[in-house]
Formats: structure tokens, sequence, C-alpha cells
């Protein structure tokens, strides 16, 4: 056991991977000599040389692309974007290329494509990004956002062994402010599955990513009044975990989703419309949701602050449910 | 070797000539038989020719090495290069009649299918340029795996006006790449001429962005487009990196079979018309003692005879189950087998 930093985990995970893999390797902006914008890569190109960590242009199309034609010959890349926002550059050839290639001709396309998302840093209209919904609706690529330094650690392992492209979505707030002690042994997180991570009675909040901790704020909010509220970490968004969800609503009777992207036709739409058409009658109160306002993200603390949710908007969100 | 006028072959022997003449006569022919089962409605979707430019697209894609495992990714009107790769003429016209036994088991279009690794091509997606860095990523996983092969990539006038085309022979020309990019200048992407799409003076002066080797050469000499090709790929496989190979030729029918091409001047097609590139080749072929009409008219009953097996048994072939539409998306369902 040792401990390791959400960021930590990543580097660990593409650490591990290309040492247990000679077809792993990393692409993308500043990943070589400098270690990465955020040093995510720090250490990689001393330890497997600059032809397993490539430096590339400021290419989003060409790294995605060049992954991709890569993983069609057997290769196992990981395509870095320095945000994940640039993913946007390179939504076209990833919907329309990658994640079609198996469904459209058998072609396995085996490629990880992470980065840095989500808000809470200061980082503006551009840097800011939780690019979830913008995927689920392409079918052929999977979705994974870890909240935690075990699952970014494990879910990045799981992505690189999928045969099928994986959008990882690493949050950049917990970066450097998580910490926890990880096994030492090679551990995987399977893509799909939630992990229940408090359990509770009352009502249930199915989240992911950095909302975690907002959740657990609201939570233990809720617990001095009594309240006991059951949260789910998604973890994965394509495919979710649908029987983690309906078990744990047939239980609260309660349920709030709750996400950083914006509302309307976030993530969160989708779970709700799952949750009213598999366990409709075991609604005590309509589906809440919780999420950002439907803008871009701003700069200013204060103006981003109000933008995101938070413990208090998820407090007050809850406090409706029960009392519906 | 044969003897022959300096300017026709100094590599290519007697055998291969008509080899090639045989890919030139087998697209041609293919592609006739698939005008013919467009209009029985036997095709589903659009159909594209290559009329006039079966030329370059078989004479590039023949001076790669395909048991070095080479790869060449064709556009729509690059069918002749498949051929040449080996494509069987059957799979070609199951994927325009959307059979279920078709090699995309009725999922995808035309020659929109292969396998870089499998089958020595690959099919191209609809958004233009997005290929260039696929084939890039193609070219550079061959590298890391010791391989020495070179990757061909197809793209025209039009799709090099699309950013993915910049930033994949940018990037592959920085990481000197095994790559031949055969930009092909055929005067119309659909209806736009090529002036409205480009103020280079020449698709092979967008080279000078890049950095890489660039060449121009007459699209419907085949002699001319394969020696430029085979220097291209000679020069990618001893590690000199990427050569942009443009070909001057001309798209003698319309965008597709409904685009009757009334914005083409008539006396622009009647003077490509003689520039046909089969035509001109075997001509050649004739004057120079290398072959006679008889070889030809032996190649096209044999190709003839290859292409009515080919239609026989696409009509035979059963179209896809209806349920299968929802499988094969993820892998480990069973539906792509492995």
């Amino acid at each position: 056991m040792a401990e390791t930093t959400y960021i930590d985990a990543i580097t660990q995970a593409m650490a591990e991977e290309m040492a247990r893999d000679e077809r792993v390797f990393l692409l993308g902006e500043d990943v070589g000599a400098y270690g990465g914008a955020f040093k995510t890569s720090a250490g990689l190109i001393e330890r497997f040389g600059p032809g397993r960590v490539i430096d590339t242009p400021i290419s989003e199309i060409a790294i995605v692309g060049a992954a991709s034609g890569a993983a069609l010959m057997g290769m196992r890349p990981i395509a870095e974007m320095q945000f994940i926002d640039f993913i946007t550059c390179a939504y076209d050839i990833l919907v329309n290329f990658a994640a079609t290639s198996r469904y459209r001709v058998g072609s396995s396309c085996p490629i990880v494509v992470r980065g840095p998302a989500g808000a809470g840093a200061h980082g503006g209209p551009f840097h800011s990004l939780s690019p979830e919904a913008m995927f689920m609706n392409r079918p052929g690529i999977k979705i994974v956002s870890p909240g935690t330094a075990y699952d970014a650690k494990g879910l990045l392992k799981a992505a690189i062994r999928d045969d099928d492209p994986v959008l990882y979505i690493e949050h950049k707030f917990l970066y450097r402010r998580i910490k926890e002690n990880l096994p030492d042994d090679d551990f995987v997180v399977p893509i799909g599955k939630a992990n229940v991570r408090r359990k509770g009675k009352d009502l249930t909040i199915i989240t992911w990513g950095a909302m975690l901790y907002v959740a657990d704020g609201a939570a233990d909010e809720l617990a001095k009044d009594g309240v006991s509220a059951e949260i789910i970490d998604l973890r994965s968004i394509i495919p979710f975990d649908e029987e983690a969800i309906l078990e744990s609503v047939a239980k609260t009777n309660r349920a709030m989703i709750l996400h950083e992207a914006p509302l309307t036709g976030g993530a969160g739409a989708e779970f709700a419309a799952r949750i009213a058409e598999k366990a409709f009658e075991y609604l005590d109160a309509p589906v809440k949701r919780v999420a950002s306002l439907d803008v871009p993200t701003p700069y200013s603390p204060p103006l981003e602050a109000f933008y995101l949710p938070d413990k208090n908007k998820v407090v007050t969100a809850a406090r409706e449910l029960l009392a519906y | 070797m044969i003897a022959c006028a300096p300017h026709v072959t100094e590599s290519l022997s007697r055998d291969q000539l008509l080899e090639i003449d045989y890919y030139l006569r087998l697209t041609r022919t293919l592609e006739e038989r698939l005008v013919a089962l467009f209009r029985q409605a036997k095709v589903i979707g659009g159909l594209y020719r290559s009329l006039g430019q079966e030329g370059e697209s078989v004479a590039a894609a023949y001076a790669l090495d395909f048991r070095q495992g080479d790869v060449v990714q064709p556009l729509i009107r690059n069918m002749g290069a498949i051929l040449v790769a080996g494509a069987r003429p059957v799979d070609i016209i199951k994927q325009y009649m959307a059979k279920g036994d078709s090699p995309t088991r009725g999922r995808e279009l035309n020659i929109h299918f292969g396998h870089p690794a499998r089958d020595g091509f690959i099919g191209q997606i609809s958004m233009l340029g997005d290929m260039i860095p696929v084939m890039a990523g193609i070219a550079l996983a061959g590298r890391m795996q010791k391989k020495s092969l070179v990757a061909m990539a197809f793209i025209g006038d039009g799709g090099s006006s699309t950013g993915a085309f910049y930033e994949g022979m940018n990037f592959a020309s920085v990481q000197k790449l095994p790559m031949v990019v055969v930009i092909e200048d055929n005067a119309y992407a659909y209806s736009t001429p090529i002036a409205k799409q480009t103020a280079a003076r020449t698709l092979a002066d967008k080279a000078y962005a890049f950095g890489c080797r660039s060449e121009t050469v007459d699209g419907n000499d085949v002699f001319a487009v394969h020696r430029a090709a085979k220097n291209a790929v000679d020069h990618a496989r001893s590690g000199g990196g990427v050569t942009l190979l443009e070909v001057k030729t001309f798209r003698m029918k319309g965008h597709a079979e409904h685009d009757n091409q009334s914005y083409v001047p008539i006396e622009v097609i009647d003077e490509w018309r003689s520039k046909d590139p089969i035509e001109r080749f075997e001509n050649t072929l004739i004057e120079n003692g290398v072959a006679t009409a008889a070889d030809f008219d032996e190649i096209q009953k044999r190709v003839r005879a290859e292409v009515d097996a080919a239609t026989d048994e696409a009509e035979r072939s059963p179209m896809p189950e209806p349920h299968e539409a929802a499988r094969g998306l993820f892998a480990g369902d069973g539906f792509w087998g492995g």
C-alpha cells in the first residue's frame, strides 16, 4: 500500500501498462520531454523512449486519427488531449472513424482518448469541459469518469486493455487534491460497474467524477437531520450500470442525478428517463437533476461557483425530494 | 525485362504490363457491370464512377508490395487500387448490393471495407481528409512493429481542402513516416471546379507547407504514374519520408450516376476522352511490340468471365437478417467471430 494522488494513479497506470505490453504507447502535445501540461506523463519518455512517448504537433485530428490507424494495426495507443475540451477538434474522427470501426467493418480500434476535464480550477470556457453527453448519442465509444485514485488507476488499465475505443475523462480538480492508499497489485476496475460509495435508505444520489465530493458534503449535511443518502458512483457512463441505479432507487424511492456538465441534454437526462421507464412504481417523488447552468463555463471564481453544482444546491434539491 | 522505348518503362516485365492491363480492364468492366446493376435498382446506394481515372488508381497501387505489408487506402474513385491489392470483385458487388454476406455484412457501402493488416487495403469514411491521419497511424504502427511497410493514401482536389488533410500530412511529414499520398486533380469536386477549391498553383505545391517531397505527373499516363509512384514508395521504404504525388486527370462522369455533369463544358469532356488512360496504355504496348490486340482481347475475355461469375454469386447472396442491426458494436457479442 502506498499513498497515491489521483494524478499519480494515472501516471502509474500508463507506466505499468506500457511495461506490461509493448503495444501500448502515448501520443499527444508536450507529453514527452515536458512530461505533459499537468505532468501526467512525467518520467515516461525517460523510461520508454521517444518512440513510445510521442510529442505531436498541435493537431488533435492527427493525434486521434494516427492513434486509430495504429490501433487497427494491433497497437494500443493512448491519445492525450492536453485539455479534454480539445476533443471537440477531433470529434469528427473519433465518432465517425474510431467509434464506428467495429460496427461498420468489423475492425477493432482499441484506442484510449484521455485528458483533463472539468471545472473548478478557473479554466474558463475552453479549459473546463465535461464532455460525456457529447459522446453518449454516438454509439461505439465507451466513456469512463473516475472520481477516486483507485478508480483512476483501475479504469485506465481497463480502458487500455479494452478492445474498443474508450474516452477516459480525468478530472483535473482532483489531480493533486485526492490521495488514497492504493494496493500494490495489478488491479483493474471493470468498465460498466458502478460503486455504492455510501449506503443510505432515504434517497439516492447518482453521480460521478469530482461531483462525488459535492455529494459527500451534502450527504454529511443531510445526515445531521437524520437523512441517510445513498451515493452511487457511476464511474462508467457508457456502458452504465443500470442495475445498480434501479436497485438503489427501488430501495430509497427517491432519486437525484448530480453532474457537472450543463443540465439540458446532459447525461442525467438519460438516467432520469431510464428510472422513469423502469422504476416508476418505486418512486415517491419526481426524479431530480442537479447540474451546471446551461451556459459556457465562466472564468471568474464567483461566476464559476454560481455556475457549478455545490453542496447547498444538492441539499436543497434533496430536501425538496424528501418533502414531495 | 523487355525492350521498350525508355519513356515506357525501365522496370516492368511483359507479364507485369499485361497484369496492369488486366486490372485496368477489370476496373472498367466491373464498374460498367455496377452501372447495369444500378439501373436494375440492385445497387442500393449511390454509384461513383472512376471512368478516365482507372490508370492512376491501378498504376500507383501497382507500385506497392503487398507481400511486405503495404497498405493502400482508396477514395470512392480508386476501386482499381483495391483490386490491385487483392479485393475480390464479388465482394465489391455484394457491398454495392448491401448483401448480408458482404465483407461488412451489409453495414457499409461500396468500397468502404478492408482491414489494413489482413487485406492490404482499408476503406475510407466519408469525411474527406480523415483517412490521411489514419494512414499516418498505420505507417507509424508499421515502423513501431519493425515492418518495412509503406502506406499509400488517395485524396482528391476537394478532399485536400480539409483540416484533417493538413493535420495528417503535417504529422506524417514531421514523423518522416513511410507514406505516399496520391493527390488527384480530376478538375471537379462534385460540381465545384478546382479554381474554387484552392488558390494554390498546383496541388503538389501544398507540399511546401509540410516540407515533404512532391511530384506532379500526367495521371492518364500509366507509365508515368507507376514510375513516380515507385520512386515515392522506394523513397518511403528507405526512410526518406512522405511524398505528395499529384496526378492530373479528369473525372469523365458526374459525381455519381444521378449527376449529368451539365456544369462541365462538352468540349472539355471530348478533349479528355481522347486521353483515355487504358487506350493510351494499350496503344503504347502495341507500338512498342510488347503486346497485340489479341492479348487484350484475351484479357477482356478473362475479366468478363470473372465479373459474370462475381455478379451471379452476388445476386444469389441473401440480404442481412434485420435483427443483426443490433449486434457487433463492441467486442464480445460474437457477431464478428473471434
